[in-house]
Protein backbone atom coordinates (compact mmCIF):
# COMPACT_ATOMS: atom_id res chain seq x y z
CA UNK A 1 0.00 0.00 0.00
CA UNK A 2 1.28 3.63 -0.94
CA UNK A 3 -0.39 6.69 0.78
CA UNK A 4 -2.97 8.44 -2.03
CA UNK A 5 -2.74 5.84 -4.69
CA UNK A 6 -5.98 4.61 -6.15
CA UNK A 7 -7.12 1.74 -6.49
CA UNK A 8 -8.68 -0.91 -9.23
CA UNK A 9 -12.69 -0.41 -9.04
CA UNK A 10 -12.93 -4.09 -9.10
CA UNK A 11 -10.99 -4.62 -6.35
CA UNK A 12 -13.03 -1.26 -4.87
CA UNK A 13 -15.99 -3.40 -4.79
CA UNK A 14 -14.93 -6.36 -3.64
CA UNK A 15 -13.20 -4.51 -0.72
CA UNK A 16 -16.25 -2.94 0.15
CA UNK A 17 -18.37 -6.15 -0.09
CA UNK A 18 -16.15 -8.15 1.95
CA UNK A 19 -16.37 -5.87 5.19
CA UNK A 20 -19.93 -6.95 4.95
CA UNK A 21 -19.53 -10.56 4.81
CA UNK A 22 -17.10 -9.63 7.54
CA UNK A 23 -19.52 -8.27 10.03
CA UNK A 24 -22.13 -10.33 9.27
CA UNK A 25 -20.03 -13.67 9.73
CA UNK A 26 -18.87 -12.12 13.22
CA UNK A 27 -22.37 -11.46 13.77
CA UNK A 28 -23.39 -15.22 13.00
CA UNK A 29 -20.63 -16.28 15.06
CA UNK A 30 -21.57 -14.74 18.37
CA UNK A 31 -25.39 -15.72 17.82
CA UNK A 32 -25.08 -18.57 16.44
CA UNK A 33 -22.82 -19.77 19.14
CA UNK A 34 -24.89 -18.72 21.79
CA UNK A 35 -22.30 -16.65 23.42
CA UNK A 36 -24.54 -14.02 22.84
CA UNK A 37 -28.02 -14.95 24.38
CA UNK A 38 -30.76 -14.55 21.87
CA UNK A 39 -32.67 -11.55 24.55
CA UNK A 40 -30.06 -8.97 23.50
CA UNK A 41 -29.03 -10.38 19.94
CA UNK A 42 -31.02 -11.80 17.57
CA UNK A 43 -29.15 -13.91 14.64
CA UNK A 44 -28.90 -13.09 11.46
CA UNK A 45 -31.71 -15.69 10.09
CA UNK A 46 -34.06 -15.02 12.73
CA UNK A 47 -33.60 -10.99 11.64
CA UNK A 48 -34.58 -11.97 8.24
CA UNK A 49 -37.62 -14.74 8.96
CA UNK A 50 -38.95 -11.50 11.25
CA UNK A 51 -38.33 -9.14 8.76
CA UNK A 52 -40.25 -11.11 6.18
CA UNK A 53 -43.17 -11.25 8.61
CA UNK A 54 -43.02 -7.69 9.05
CA UNK A 55 -43.16 -6.74 5.42
CA UNK A 56 -45.70 -9.79 4.42
CA UNK A 57 -47.79 -9.31 7.59
CA UNK A 58 -47.81 -6.77 10.00
CA UNK A 59 -47.64 -4.01 7.48
CA UNK A 60 -44.22 -2.66 7.75
CA UNK A 61 -44.62 -1.04 4.17
CA UNK A 62 -46.81 1.39 5.54
CA UNK A 63 -44.20 2.27 8.44
CA UNK A 64 -41.68 2.76 5.87
CA UNK A 65 -43.76 4.78 3.67
CA UNK A 66 -44.83 6.97 6.69
CA UNK A 67 -40.93 7.51 7.64
CA UNK A 68 -40.14 8.46 3.99
CA UNK A 69 -43.14 10.41 3.68
CA UNK A 70 -41.98 12.39 6.75
CA UNK A 71 -38.55 12.76 6.10
CA UNK A 72 -39.26 14.01 2.61
CA UNK A 73 -41.33 16.67 3.31
CA UNK A 74 -39.77 18.23 6.36
CA UNK A 75 -36.79 18.18 4.77
CA UNK A 76 -38.05 19.93 1.79
CA UNK A 77 -39.63 22.44 3.81
CA UNK A 78 -36.56 22.95 5.22
CA UNK A 79 -34.81 23.55 1.80
CA UNK A 80 -37.60 25.63 -0.03
CA UNK A 81 -37.17 28.08 2.62
CA UNK A 82 -33.18 27.43 3.06
CA UNK A 83 -32.07 27.64 -0.60
CA UNK A 84 -33.00 31.32 -0.98
CA UNK A 85 -32.39 32.32 2.42
CA UNK A 86 -28.95 30.87 2.11
CA UNK A 87 -28.55 32.17 -1.38
CA UNK A 88 -29.25 35.83 -0.21
CA UNK A 89 -27.24 35.56 3.07
CA UNK A 90 -24.07 34.66 1.23
CA UNK A 91 -24.82 36.94 -1.52
CA UNK A 92 -25.33 40.29 0.66
CA UNK A 93 -23.52 40.67 3.39
CA UNK A 94 -26.35 43.09 5.45
CA UNK A 95 -28.66 40.50 5.43
CA UNK A 96 -26.05 37.65 6.40
CA UNK A 97 -25.07 39.97 9.29
CA UNK A 98 -28.91 40.16 10.41
CA UNK A 99 -29.31 36.28 10.43
CA UNK A 100 -26.07 34.85 10.89
CA UNK A 101 -25.21 35.14 14.43
CA UNK A 102 -29.06 33.53 14.79
CA UNK A 103 -28.84 30.82 12.85
CA UNK A 104 -25.11 29.70 13.97
CA UNK A 105 -26.77 29.43 17.26
CA UNK A 106 -29.83 27.73 16.25
CA UNK A 107 -28.03 25.20 14.83
CA UNK A 108 -26.52 24.03 17.99
CA UNK A 109 -30.21 23.93 19.50
CA UNK A 110 -30.62 20.04 19.63
CA UNK A 111 -33.72 18.38 17.20
CA UNK A 112 -34.35 15.90 19.47
CA UNK A 113 -34.61 18.45 22.49
CA UNK A 114 -37.71 19.87 21.24
CA UNK A 115 -39.88 16.74 20.87
CA UNK A 116 -41.66 17.78 23.75
CA UNK A 117 -41.99 21.49 23.32
CA UNK A 118 -43.41 20.11 19.51
CA UNK A 119 -45.96 17.46 20.95
CA UNK A 120 -47.62 20.48 23.63
CA UNK A 121 -47.75 22.65 20.25
CA UNK A 122 -48.50 20.84 17.74
CA UNK A 123 -49.56 17.51 19.31
CA UNK A 124 -48.14 13.85 17.99
CA UNK A 125 -49.80 14.15 14.55
CA UNK A 126 -47.41 15.07 11.28
CA UNK A 127 -46.83 18.12 12.24
CA UNK A 128 -44.77 17.39 15.22
CA UNK A 129 -42.90 15.19 12.89
CA UNK A 130 -41.99 17.37 10.33
CA UNK A 131 -41.05 20.04 12.63
CA UNK A 132 -38.84 17.89 14.28
CA UNK A 133 -36.99 17.47 10.92
CA UNK A 134 -37.61 21.11 9.69
CA UNK A 135 -35.38 22.20 12.90
CA UNK A 136 -32.67 19.52 12.75
CA UNK A 137 -32.15 20.38 9.18
CA UNK A 138 -33.16 23.78 8.29
CA UNK A 139 -30.43 26.29 10.11
CA UNK A 140 -27.80 23.64 8.89
CA UNK A 141 -28.86 24.01 5.47
CA UNK A 142 -29.34 27.73 5.32
CA UNK A 143 -25.94 28.36 7.21
CA UNK A 144 -23.72 25.71 4.83
CA UNK A 145 -25.25 27.30 1.64
CA UNK A 146 -24.88 30.94 2.75
CA UNK A 147 -21.29 29.72 3.40
CA UNK A 148 -20.84 28.35 -0.04
CA UNK A 149 -22.16 31.14 -2.21
CA UNK A 150 -20.15 33.43 -0.10
CA UNK A 151 -17.07 31.24 -1.17
CA UNK A 152 -17.49 32.29 -5.07
CA UNK A 153 -14.12 33.48 -6.61
CA UNK A 154 -13.72 36.87 -6.75
CA UNK A 155 -12.25 36.80 -9.99
CA UNK A 156 -15.42 35.25 -11.57
CA UNK A 157 -17.35 38.15 -9.65
CA UNK A 158 -15.26 41.06 -11.07
CA UNK A 159 -14.50 39.03 -14.96
CA UNK A 160 -19.06 39.05 -14.80
CA UNK A 161 -19.10 42.93 -14.19
CA UNK A 162 -16.50 43.76 -16.73
CA UNK A 163 -18.88 41.81 -19.00
CA UNK A 164 -21.16 44.04 -18.29
CA UNK A 165 -23.29 42.60 -15.34
CA UNK A 166 -25.92 43.76 -13.29
CA UNK A 167 -25.69 42.80 -9.34
CA UNK A 168 -29.04 40.82 -9.65
CA UNK A 169 -27.29 38.77 -12.63
CA UNK A 170 -24.64 38.50 -11.13
CA UNK A 171 -26.35 36.47 -8.10
CA UNK A 172 -28.30 34.80 -10.82
CA UNK A 173 -25.68 33.89 -13.12
CA UNK A 174 -22.69 33.49 -11.46
CA UNK A 175 -23.18 33.16 -7.78
CA UNK A 176 -25.71 30.54 -7.97
CA UNK A 177 -25.03 28.47 -11.01
CA UNK A 178 -21.15 28.31 -9.47
CA UNK A 179 -22.32 27.24 -6.04
CA UNK A 180 -25.02 24.50 -7.26
CA UNK A 181 -23.01 21.59 -7.12
CA UNK A 182 -21.95 21.85 -3.69
CA UNK A 183 -25.39 23.34 -2.48
CA UNK A 184 -26.57 19.73 -4.02
CA UNK A 185 -23.84 17.95 -1.80
CA UNK A 186 -25.09 20.01 1.57
CA UNK A 187 -28.43 18.49 0.36
CA UNK A 188 -27.74 15.04 0.37
CA UNK A 189 -25.73 15.35 3.69
CA UNK A 190 -28.48 17.45 5.24
CA UNK A 191 -30.83 14.70 4.04
CA UNK A 192 -28.51 11.55 5.73
CA UNK A 193 -28.99 13.75 9.18
CA UNK A 194 -33.08 14.35 8.94
CA UNK A 195 -33.27 10.49 8.79
CA UNK A 196 -31.38 10.19 12.30
CA UNK A 197 -34.19 12.72 13.38
CA UNK A 198 -37.28 10.93 12.01
CA UNK A 199 -36.41 7.85 14.01
CA UNK A 200 -36.11 9.97 17.33
CA UNK A 201 -38.93 12.14 16.43
CA UNK A 202 -41.32 8.11 15.70
CA UNK A 203 -39.52 7.19 19.01
CA UNK A 204 -42.01 9.44 20.98
CA UNK A 205 -45.81 9.40 20.38
CA UNK A 206 -45.89 8.25 17.18
CA UNK A 207 -48.32 5.68 16.13
CA UNK A 208 -46.52 4.53 12.34
CA UNK A 209 -43.11 4.62 11.32
CA UNK A 210 -40.14 2.76 11.46
CA UNK A 211 -39.06 4.42 15.07
CA UNK A 212 -42.88 3.64 15.96
CA UNK A 213 -41.84 -0.56 15.36
CA UNK A 214 -38.81 -0.48 17.03
CA UNK A 215 -40.16 1.24 20.36
CA UNK A 216 -43.17 -1.31 19.92
CA UNK A 217 -40.28 -4.23 19.37
CA UNK A 218 -38.21 -3.04 22.59
CA UNK A 219 -41.61 -3.78 24.67
CA UNK A 220 -41.33 -6.96 23.32
CA UNK A 221 -37.79 -7.74 23.57
CA UNK A 222 -37.87 -8.55 19.63
CA UNK A 223 -34.34 -7.94 18.82
CA UNK A 224 -34.70 -9.50 15.47
CA UNK A 225 -37.05 -7.03 14.65
CA UNK A 226 -35.39 -3.72 15.85
CA UNK A 227 -31.78 -4.79 14.23
CA UNK A 228 -34.62 -5.52 10.87
CA UNK A 229 -36.08 -1.75 11.24
CA UNK A 230 -32.22 0.04 11.86
CA UNK A 231 -31.27 -2.14 9.03
CA UNK A 232 -33.81 -0.96 6.72
CA UNK A 233 -33.21 2.87 7.86
CA UNK A 234 -29.96 2.47 6.73
CA UNK A 235 -30.83 0.87 3.22
CA UNK A 236 -32.88 4.08 2.47
CA UNK A 237 -29.90 5.70 3.31
CA UNK A 238 -27.29 4.50 0.86
CA UNK A 239 -30.11 4.44 -1.61
CA UNK A 240 -31.26 7.46 -1.24
CA UNK A 241 -27.35 9.29 -1.07
CA UNK A 242 -26.61 7.20 -4.25
CA UNK A 243 -29.82 8.27 -6.18
CA UNK A 244 -28.82 12.14 -5.02
CA UNK A 245 -25.32 11.68 -6.09
CA UNK A 246 -26.25 10.00 -9.08
CA UNK A 247 -28.59 12.90 -9.95
CA UNK A 248 -25.54 15.55 -8.74
CA UNK A 249 -23.25 14.08 -11.64
CA UNK A 250 -25.71 14.15 -14.58
CA UNK A 251 -27.19 17.35 -13.19
CA UNK A 252 -23.25 19.09 -12.98
CA UNK A 253 -21.16 17.52 -15.75
CA UNK A 254 -18.73 20.30 -15.20
CA UNK A 255 -18.06 19.96 -11.71
CA UNK A 256 -16.68 16.66 -12.33
CA UNK A 257 -14.01 17.32 -14.30
CA UNK A 258 -10.75 17.60 -13.37
CA UNK A 259 -10.96 15.37 -10.05
CA UNK B 1 -8.56 62.10 -30.42
CA UNK B 2 -8.15 60.22 -26.78
CA UNK B 3 -10.52 57.68 -25.66
CA UNK B 4 -8.86 57.47 -22.79
CA UNK B 5 -7.75 60.18 -19.68
CA UNK B 6 -6.17 59.13 -16.52
CA UNK B 7 -5.68 62.53 -14.21
CA UNK B 8 -3.90 62.66 -11.28
CA UNK B 9 -4.91 59.21 -10.39
CA UNK B 10 -3.76 57.83 -6.98
CA UNK B 11 -4.03 54.86 -4.81
CA UNK B 12 -3.05 54.30 -1.40
CA UNK B 13 -4.38 51.71 1.35
CA UNK B 14 -5.48 52.76 4.48
CA UNK B 15 -3.59 50.58 7.18
CA UNK B 16 -4.93 50.50 11.17
CA UNK B 17 -2.72 53.04 13.58
CA UNK B 18 0.38 53.57 10.22
CA UNK B 19 0.49 55.97 7.66
CA UNK B 20 -1.37 55.01 4.55
CA UNK B 21 0.62 52.86 2.03
CA UNK B 22 0.91 54.39 -1.19
CA UNK B 23 0.30 52.28 -4.02
CA UNK B 24 0.28 54.66 -7.07
CA UNK B 25 1.05 58.09 -7.26
CA UNK B 26 -0.55 60.36 -9.09
CA UNK B 27 -0.90 59.83 -12.12
CA UNK B 28 -1.50 60.86 -15.98
CA UNK B 29 -1.93 59.06 -18.90
CA UNK B 30 -3.71 60.05 -22.44
CA UNK B 31 -4.76 57.27 -24.44
CA UNK B 32 -5.58 57.38 -27.83
CA UNK B 33 -7.90 55.49 -30.22
CA UNK B 34 -6.32 52.36 -31.53
CA UNK B 35 -3.34 52.50 -28.84
CA UNK B 36 -1.85 49.55 -27.96
CA UNK B 37 -0.47 50.40 -24.89
CA UNK B 38 1.88 48.42 -22.49
CA UNK B 39 2.64 48.24 -18.70
CA UNK B 40 5.67 47.53 -17.77
CA UNK B 41 7.33 47.43 -13.98
CA UNK B 42 8.26 45.40 -11.44
CA UNK B 43 6.01 43.79 -9.49
CA UNK B 44 3.81 45.59 -6.94
CA UNK B 45 4.74 48.87 -8.66
CA UNK B 46 0.99 49.29 -9.04
CA UNK B 47 0.27 48.46 -12.53
CA UNK B 48 -2.34 46.25 -11.85
CA UNK B 49 -3.56 48.84 -9.60
CA UNK B 50 -3.77 51.30 -12.40
CA UNK B 51 -5.61 49.13 -14.87
CA UNK B 52 -7.98 48.07 -12.26
CA UNK B 53 -8.77 51.36 -11.88
CA UNK B 54 -9.64 51.71 -15.00
CA UNK B 55 -11.99 48.80 -15.02
CA UNK B 56 -13.70 50.51 -12.48
CA UNK B 57 -13.21 47.43 -10.16
CA UNK B 58 -10.87 49.47 -7.96
CA UNK B 59 -12.02 52.70 -6.67
CA UNK B 60 -8.94 55.91 -6.84
CA UNK B 61 -7.91 57.51 -3.92
CA UNK B 62 -7.91 61.05 -6.24
CA UNK B 63 -8.13 62.22 -10.21
CA UNK B 64 -10.51 60.87 -12.30
CA UNK B 65 -10.71 58.57 -15.07
CA UNK B 66 -12.39 59.74 -18.10
CA UNK B 67 -13.78 57.48 -21.32
CA UNK B 68 -14.88 59.24 -23.92
CA UNK B 69 -15.32 62.33 -21.42
CA UNK B 70 -17.48 60.51 -19.31
CA UNK B 71 -16.27 59.51 -15.86
CA UNK B 72 -15.74 56.03 -14.69
CA UNK B 73 -17.27 54.79 -11.94
CA UNK B 74 -17.92 50.89 -11.55
CA UNK B 75 -16.91 48.47 -14.12
CA UNK B 76 -18.82 47.98 -17.11
CA UNK B 77 -19.06 46.26 -20.78
CA UNK B 78 -17.50 49.06 -22.29
CA UNK B 79 -13.91 47.97 -21.32
CA UNK B 80 -13.59 44.48 -21.70
CA UNK B 81 -10.68 42.79 -19.40
CA UNK B 82 -8.98 39.19 -19.69
CA UNK B 83 -7.23 38.33 -16.48
CA UNK B 84 -4.17 36.81 -15.33
CA UNK B 85 -5.83 33.84 -13.55
CA UNK B 86 -8.12 31.49 -15.76
CA UNK B 87 -11.82 33.52 -15.09
CA UNK B 88 -13.88 31.48 -17.37
CA UNK B 89 -17.49 30.01 -15.59
CA UNK B 90 -16.41 26.76 -15.48
CA UNK B 91 -19.97 25.74 -15.78
CA UNK B 92 -20.29 26.88 -19.11
CA UNK B 93 -19.06 25.64 -22.19
CA UNK B 94 -16.95 27.66 -24.35
CA UNK B 95 -19.63 29.24 -26.55
CA UNK B 96 -21.83 30.11 -23.60
CA UNK B 97 -18.79 31.98 -22.42
CA UNK B 98 -18.36 34.26 -24.85
CA UNK B 99 -22.08 34.56 -25.28
CA UNK B 100 -22.03 35.46 -21.60
CA UNK B 101 -21.68 39.47 -22.10
CA UNK B 102 -24.25 39.15 -25.28
CA UNK B 103 -26.71 37.37 -23.26
CA UNK B 104 -26.61 40.16 -20.73
CA UNK B 105 -27.20 42.51 -23.23
CA UNK B 106 -30.38 40.34 -24.03
CA UNK B 107 -29.56 39.86 -27.46
CA UNK B 108 -31.58 37.39 -28.94
CA UNK B 109 -29.88 34.21 -29.55
CA UNK B 110 -29.26 33.59 -32.68
CA UNK B 111 -27.38 37.05 -33.00
CA UNK B 112 -25.45 35.81 -30.11
CA UNK B 113 -24.61 32.83 -31.70
CA UNK B 114 -23.57 33.94 -34.68
CA UNK B 115 -21.16 36.89 -32.85
CA UNK B 116 -19.62 34.30 -30.59
CA UNK B 117 -18.85 31.99 -33.65
CA UNK B 118 -17.37 34.42 -35.12
CA UNK B 119 -14.85 35.37 -32.32
CA UNK B 120 -14.51 31.48 -31.23
CA UNK B 121 -13.09 31.39 -35.45
CA UNK B 122 -11.11 34.20 -34.86
CA UNK B 123 -9.23 32.83 -31.75
CA UNK B 124 -9.02 29.68 -33.52
CA UNK B 125 -11.28 27.10 -30.99
CA UNK B 126 -13.31 26.41 -33.66
CA UNK B 127 -14.49 22.77 -32.84
CA UNK B 128 -14.03 23.40 -29.35
CA UNK B 129 -17.55 25.30 -28.80
CA UNK B 130 -19.17 22.65 -26.91
CA UNK B 131 -15.77 22.12 -24.24
CA UNK B 132 -15.99 22.86 -20.67
CA UNK B 133 -12.73 25.29 -19.54
CA UNK B 134 -11.31 22.29 -17.35
CA UNK B 135 -11.36 20.33 -20.48
CA UNK B 136 -8.74 23.35 -21.84
CA UNK B 137 -5.12 23.91 -21.89
CA UNK B 138 -4.75 27.44 -20.07
CA UNK B 139 -3.70 28.70 -23.64
CA UNK B 140 -6.66 27.90 -25.03
CA UNK B 141 -8.87 29.36 -21.70
CA UNK B 142 -7.03 32.61 -22.07
CA UNK B 143 -7.56 32.76 -25.92
CA UNK B 144 -11.66 32.15 -25.02
CA UNK B 145 -11.14 35.00 -22.33
CA UNK B 146 -9.97 36.86 -25.26
CA UNK B 147 -12.69 36.05 -27.32
CA UNK B 148 -15.27 36.87 -24.51
CA UNK B 149 -14.22 40.09 -23.89
CA UNK B 150 -13.91 40.79 -27.72
CA UNK B 151 -17.03 39.84 -28.35
CA UNK B 152 -19.16 42.21 -26.17
CA UNK B 153 -17.56 44.83 -28.82
CA UNK B 154 -15.95 46.93 -25.94
CA UNK B 155 -14.24 50.52 -26.32
CA UNK B 156 -11.20 49.75 -24.76
CA UNK B 157 -9.42 45.96 -23.74
CA UNK B 158 -7.79 45.87 -20.67
CA UNK B 159 -5.34 43.00 -20.12
CA UNK B 160 -3.88 42.07 -16.91
CA UNK B 161 -0.66 39.97 -17.49
CA UNK B 162 -2.87 37.36 -19.64
CA UNK B 163 -0.29 35.26 -20.82
CA UNK B 164 1.36 35.42 -17.22
CA UNK B 165 0.69 31.83 -16.48
CA UNK B 166 1.66 30.48 -19.54
CA UNK B 167 4.53 28.76 -21.11
CA UNK B 168 7.30 30.42 -23.11
CA UNK B 169 6.21 29.13 -26.63
CA UNK B 170 2.30 29.11 -25.95
CA UNK B 171 2.52 32.57 -24.94
CA UNK B 172 4.72 33.48 -27.74
CA UNK B 173 2.07 32.39 -29.96
CA UNK B 174 -0.88 34.27 -28.22
CA UNK B 175 1.25 36.90 -28.59
CA UNK B 176 1.19 36.77 -32.19
CA UNK B 177 -2.60 35.66 -32.27
CA UNK B 178 -3.70 39.04 -30.62
CA UNK B 179 -1.60 41.37 -32.17
CA UNK B 180 -3.30 39.67 -35.44
CA UNK B 181 -6.58 40.36 -33.87
CA UNK B 182 -5.36 44.07 -32.74
CA UNK B 183 -4.38 44.55 -36.34
CA UNK B 184 -7.77 43.42 -37.35
CA UNK B 185 -10.01 44.95 -34.96
CA UNK B 186 -8.59 48.05 -34.31
CA UNK B 187 -9.18 47.95 -31.04
CA UNK B 188 -7.78 50.16 -27.51
CA UNK B 189 -5.73 48.31 -25.76
CA UNK B 190 -4.09 48.81 -22.37
CA UNK B 191 -1.94 45.67 -21.37
CA UNK B 192 -0.19 45.01 -18.09
CA UNK B 193 3.42 42.69 -18.23
CA UNK B 194 6.89 42.25 -16.90
CA UNK B 195 7.60 40.63 -19.92
CA UNK B 196 9.87 43.13 -21.63
CA UNK B 197 9.81 41.19 -24.89
CA UNK B 198 6.50 40.88 -24.78
CA UNK B 199 6.01 45.00 -24.02
CA UNK B 200 7.73 46.06 -26.97
CA UNK B 201 6.69 43.52 -29.37
CA UNK B 202 3.08 44.11 -28.89
CA UNK B 203 3.42 47.66 -28.35
CA UNK B 204 2.50 51.14 -30.18
CA UNK B 205 3.72 52.90 -27.17
CA UNK B 206 5.54 51.06 -23.70
CA UNK B 207 5.09 52.73 -20.80
CA UNK B 208 7.45 52.10 -17.57
CA UNK B 209 6.40 52.26 -14.28
CA UNK B 210 8.88 53.21 -11.11
CA UNK B 211 8.88 51.00 -8.09
CA UNK B 212 6.50 51.69 -4.87
CA UNK B 213 4.78 54.19 -4.75
CA UNK B 214 3.90 53.86 -8.70
CA UNK B 215 4.75 56.80 -11.32
CA UNK B 216 5.28 56.52 -14.67
CA UNK B 217 8.36 56.72 -15.38
CA UNK B 218 8.88 56.59 -18.78
CA UNK B 219 6.48 56.65 -22.29
CA UNK B 220 8.32 55.86 -25.25
CA UNK B 221 6.33 55.25 -28.83
CA UNK B 222 7.20 51.76 -30.56
CA UNK B 223 7.57 52.57 -34.32
CA UNK B 224 7.96 48.81 -35.11
CA UNK B 225 6.27 48.32 -38.64
CA UNK B 226 2.87 46.62 -38.83
CA UNK B 227 2.15 44.11 -39.20
CA UNK B 228 4.48 42.13 -36.79
CA UNK B 229 6.00 38.82 -37.11
CA UNK B 230 8.03 37.27 -34.21
CA UNK B 231 11.00 37.69 -36.51
CA UNK B 232 10.86 40.95 -35.88
CA UNK B 233 12.20 40.39 -32.28
CA UNK B 234 16.07 40.00 -33.73
CA UNK B 235 15.90 43.12 -35.63
CA UNK B 236 18.40 46.25 -34.43
CA UNK B 237 15.34 48.92 -33.86
CA UNK B 238 13.58 45.89 -31.62
CA UNK B 239 17.15 45.15 -29.45
CA UNK B 240 17.80 48.78 -28.98
CA UNK B 241 14.45 49.85 -27.20
CA UNK B 242 14.35 46.46 -25.43
CA UNK B 243 18.24 47.33 -24.00
CA UNK B 244 16.92 50.67 -23.02
CA UNK B 245 13.76 49.38 -21.31
CA UNK B 246 15.48 46.23 -19.67
CA UNK B 247 18.08 49.07 -18.00
CA UNK B 248 15.29 51.07 -17.04
CA UNK B 249 13.11 48.45 -15.37
CA UNK B 250 16.14 46.96 -13.80
CA UNK B 251 16.77 50.10 -12.02
CA UNK B 252 13.49 50.16 -10.91
CA UNK B 253 13.28 46.38 -9.56
CA UNK B 254 16.68 47.00 -7.58
CA UNK B 255 14.76 50.13 -6.05
CA UNK B 256 12.03 47.89 -4.93
CA UNK B 257 14.48 45.20 -3.40
CA UNK B 258 16.23 47.55 -1.16
CA UNK B 259 12.45 49.23 -0.37
CA UNK B 260 11.78 45.85 0.40
CA UNK B 261 14.81 44.92 2.68
CA UNK B 262 14.64 48.45 4.53
CA UNK B 263 11.27 47.70 5.42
Amino acid sequence: MKPLTPVLPSTRIALGISFFVLFVALWSAVTFSGWVSPIFLADPLKMVKSGYTLLTEMGFLKDIGMTVWRVVGGFLIAAAIALPLGVMMGAYKPIEAFFEPFVSFARYLPASAFIPLLILWAGIGEAQKLAVIFIGSFFQLVLMIAVVVGNTRRDLVEAAYTLGASDASLVKRVLIPGAAPEIAEILRMVLGWAWTYVIVAELIGASSGIGHMITDSQALLATDQIIFGIIVIGLIGLASDLFFKWTNRRLFPWAQLGK
Amino acid sequence: MNILSVRGVSRSFESAGRAPTVALQATDLEVSENDFITILGPSGCGKSTLLRIVAGLDTQTSGEVLLDGKRIAGPGSDRGMVFQSYTLFPWLTVLDNVCFGLRERNLPRAEQLDIANAFIGKVGLRGFEQHFPKQLSGGMQQRTALARALANNPRMLLMDEPFGALDHQTRELMQELLLGIWEGERKTVLFVTHDIDEAVFMASRVVVMSARPGRIKLDRTVSLPHPRHYSMKTTPVFSELKAELTEQVRAEVIASQQLQAAS
